[in-house]
């Protein structure tokens, strides 16, 4: 009894953080998705509601008058979609030899990737372009999406060790006491066991892709290549004026497709597969 | 069954990306110009695009590409588009961000190429905002001078004389009527709202009109900062209205100017001094029956002397079509046409035939303010100095906020301003 008495603050002190959290995290959104249905003379208001008093659609349809952003959507989900599949296809198989084959090697490549991870963007842009302008792919989704794949590496490498040391080896050696092969080993044991680990990695991949200003910006020359983030910051103007409602409008209707993605595959990304599979 | 699907969407993603690799131009003797413009809103896009497809369609052999860019990222991605030889023909951009471009060498000199119709349209002081070491890198083209947008109900009503472009206040004046203003607006209002994210362009521009330049060039080249009484009229006033007489919002000092509006518009704050291009918002965002009025900034030792850094277009140096380019400019910059630009923009031309143009005399929204102003708008003083960037952001822009918030005073601004601002200007001038 005296546990439970002790235990209910405290369960109700970890909800109301968990509340605090998720307001402090929805507030954002939930002001997007309010500003992209006011019209102008709302923005304007010195006392804001919530709920836009007269909602509209006139945001939408000024923001998709002006900008090409199915255009740059499609661009946009090619990019982060192949980023994310190729970061996945490369970063599994290294993680595996870096989890399981730990030596100087190993150490000197983790430390490498964590290394790699201090490069600010603005450091390696110069040195990229040329190198891409060399290999004729500026202005290229292929460009992109290479750099894409090589910026997420190192993170998605360093999750999927994680994930790949999670899995325990008993696993993998009771399979090779069963007769399977390594590679029999690899496909049909670790890797569905994986399965939450790639999904992750994969999400990040994708998300850092989708997100990604800069490079696209740099890299990309013409109108018909670029991508969502780019077109997006058509509607702001110098000194940080900026045209409010299309741009709510535009970019709520950019968060969407991450959104979407996550409920599709959130559920695969739940733990306890390996729940009761070795006992120890 | 796995193994296939992840199979299909590898190849689906190659077959995608191979489709959109870099594509080569057909070489049928067509020159293809790029033009990066800046231009954001929608009129402004629409006269931009209007002015490209009338040129495309009387030149087929001169072909121009319109490519929107974006001001809160131009300087670095020119940065990477000039090192990488990749940079647009045609280059839209602000007078101040050209100092480094055209002393690195990334800018062409339009002495030569521009045409003397051009060069003559447009006022010796306008050319001097993009004038670096003798040669000309780019045509200012549309500017605005900083104006007050007041509530035309509170000030009639108050009584107060409202000044013109023929007698505007003088800044002392200017502060007596925020005073009076305020008393009479009540309690939780403000005669003036000074919008102050960018306080270092602000007080430097506006400074010029009572005699501040800030910025001294010794007989040796060489440029210092120096504070006199003169560079501390303005910044003087704001600081007071804010922390003596309690006339000026404290709140907006951290703001910009859209965030100003809402206050503005509720009739929290009288009077906004914003850019010229503001006016643009306030027509939209304005509540209906709201009545506003554009004013002259106020007056001083040199009248209504403001420092402005134009819209300019520039060419690249690498662009093997700089003449045709050329030809393209006068096009654009045709006295109607940059009519069109100015108004798109709700910004002032810097052509004088344009800036005649009865369309932009007229007093509906504020426009013959503007318009009147004009011939007093000068290089902004910190235009073609070295290490400026550096200076606002390290030295100046925390000086000024601390000053205006009140957490120093005017000797600390001053002291801040030349001891640190000078060790910082002289890195960047050393033989």
């Amino acid at each position: 009894m005296s546990t439970l008495r002790t235990r209910g603050p405290a369960r109700f002190g970890q909800y109301l953080a968990l509340l605090a959290y998720l307001v402090f995290l929805a507030f954002p959104f939930l002001w997007l998705i309010s500003t992209a249905f006011k019209p102008a003379t709302e923005l304007g208001s010195l006392h804001p509601t919530w709920i836009p008093e007269d909602p509209t659609l006139a945001n939408f349809r000024q923001a998709f008058d002006e900008q090409p952003l199915l255009r740059a959507a499609a661009n946009s989900l090619i990019a982060a979609l192949a980023a994310a599949l190729i970061a996945v296809v490369i970063a599994t198989p290294m993680a595996y030899v870096m989890a399981r084959h730990r030596g100087r090697l190993s150490t000197a490549a983790t430390g490498w990737v964590v290394v790699s991870q201090a490069f600010p963007f603005v450091l390696v842009i110069i040195p990229l372009f040329l190198v891409l302008k060399n290999l004729h792919l500026i202005n290229s989704l292929l460009g992109l999406v290479l750099v894409y794949v090589v910026w997420s590496l190192p993170f998605a490498l360093w999750m999927l060790t994680g994930y790949v040391r999670a899995v325990p080896a008993e696993l993998e050696e009771a399979a090779a006491v069963d007769g399977a092969g390594r590679l029999r080993t690899l496909v049909s044991v670790t890797a569905p066991l994986l399965a939450p680990g790639i999904v992750a990695t994969a999400l990040f991949a994708f998300i850092t892709a989708w997100n990604e200003f800069f490079f696209a910006l740099v890299l990309l020359k013409t109108p018909e290549k670029q991508t969502l983030p780019v077109v997006l910051t058509h509607f702001l103007g110098a000194e940080g004026v900026a045209d409010l409602g299309p741009l709510a409008a535009a970019a709520f209707l950019a968060t969407i497709p991450s959104l979407v993605i996550f409920a599709i595959i959130q559920k695969r990304i739940t733990g306890g597969m390996l729940a009761g599979a070795v006992k120890s | 069954m796995r193994v296939r699907t992840f199979t299909a969407a590898v190849a689906a993603v190659a077959l995608l990306l191979t489709g959109c690799s870099a594509g080569e131009e057909p070489d049928d003797g067509t020159v293809r110009l790029r033009f990066q413009s800046l231009a954001w809103q929608k009129e402004s896009v629409d006269a931009n695009r209007e002015l490209v497809a009338e040129w495309n369609a009387a030149h087929p052999d001169i072909q121009v590409d319109y490519v929107q860019g974006s001001w809160d990222s131009v300087h670095d991605q020119l940065l990477t588009s000039f090192e990488g030889g990749e940079a647009p023909d045609i280059i839209h951009d602000a007078s101040d961000d050209l100092a480094d471009f055209a002393y690195g060498g990334y800018l062409a000199d339009l002495t030569d190429l521009l045409p003397g119709r051009l060069k003559a349209d447009i006022p010796a002081r306008s050319w001097e905002t993009t004038t670096f070491g003798g040669g000309i890198y780019g045509v200012p083209f549309l500017q605005e001078p900083r104006v007050i947008m007041a509530n035309k109900r509170i000030l009639e009503s108050s009584g107060v004389r409202l000044p013109t472009p023929d007698r505007p206040w003088s800044w002392q004046e200017f502060r007596q009527i925020a005073k009076d203003l305020t008393a009479a607006m009540g309690k939780g209002r403000y005669a003036v709202a000074w919008p102050l994210k960018e306080p270092v362009s602000v007080s430097l521009n506006l400074g010029l009109s009572a005699g501040g330049q800030l910025f001294h060039r010794g007989k040796d080249g060489k440029v210092t900062v120096r504070f006199t009484e003169q560079d501390e009229i303005v910044p003087g006033t704001v600081h007071d209205q804010v922390n003596t007489d309690l006339s000026a919002s404290r709140s907006t000092l951290g703001t910009g100017g859209s965030d100003a509006l809402p206050g503005f518009f509720g009739g929290k704050y009288a009077m906004v001094p914003l850019g010229f291009s503001y006016r643009q918002q306030i027509t939209q965002q304005a509540p209906k029956g709201f009545e506003w009025i554009v004013l002259p900034a106020p007056a001083g030792a040199s009248g209504l002397a403001q420092g402005v850094s134009p819209q300019t277009l520039s060419l690249a140096e690498d662009s093997p079509h700089k003449k045709e380019a050329a030809r393209f400019l006068d096009f654009f910059l045709q006295p109607a046409n940059m009519v069109r630009l100015a108004r798109g923009d709700w910004m002032l031309p810097t052509g004088t035939a344009a800036l005649a143009d009865p369309s932009l005399h007229t007093p509906k929204d504020g426009w013959a303010t503007g318009a009147a102003v004009a011939e007093h708008l000068r290089s902004a003083p910190a235009q073609s100095v070295r290490g400026y960037p550096e200076w606002k952001d390290k030295v100046a822009t925390p000086a000024y906020q601390e000053y205006y918030s009140g957490a120093i005073d005017a000797a600390e601004l001053r002291e801040r301003l030349e001891e640190d601002g000078n060790l910082v200007l002289a890195r960047y001038q050393r033989d």
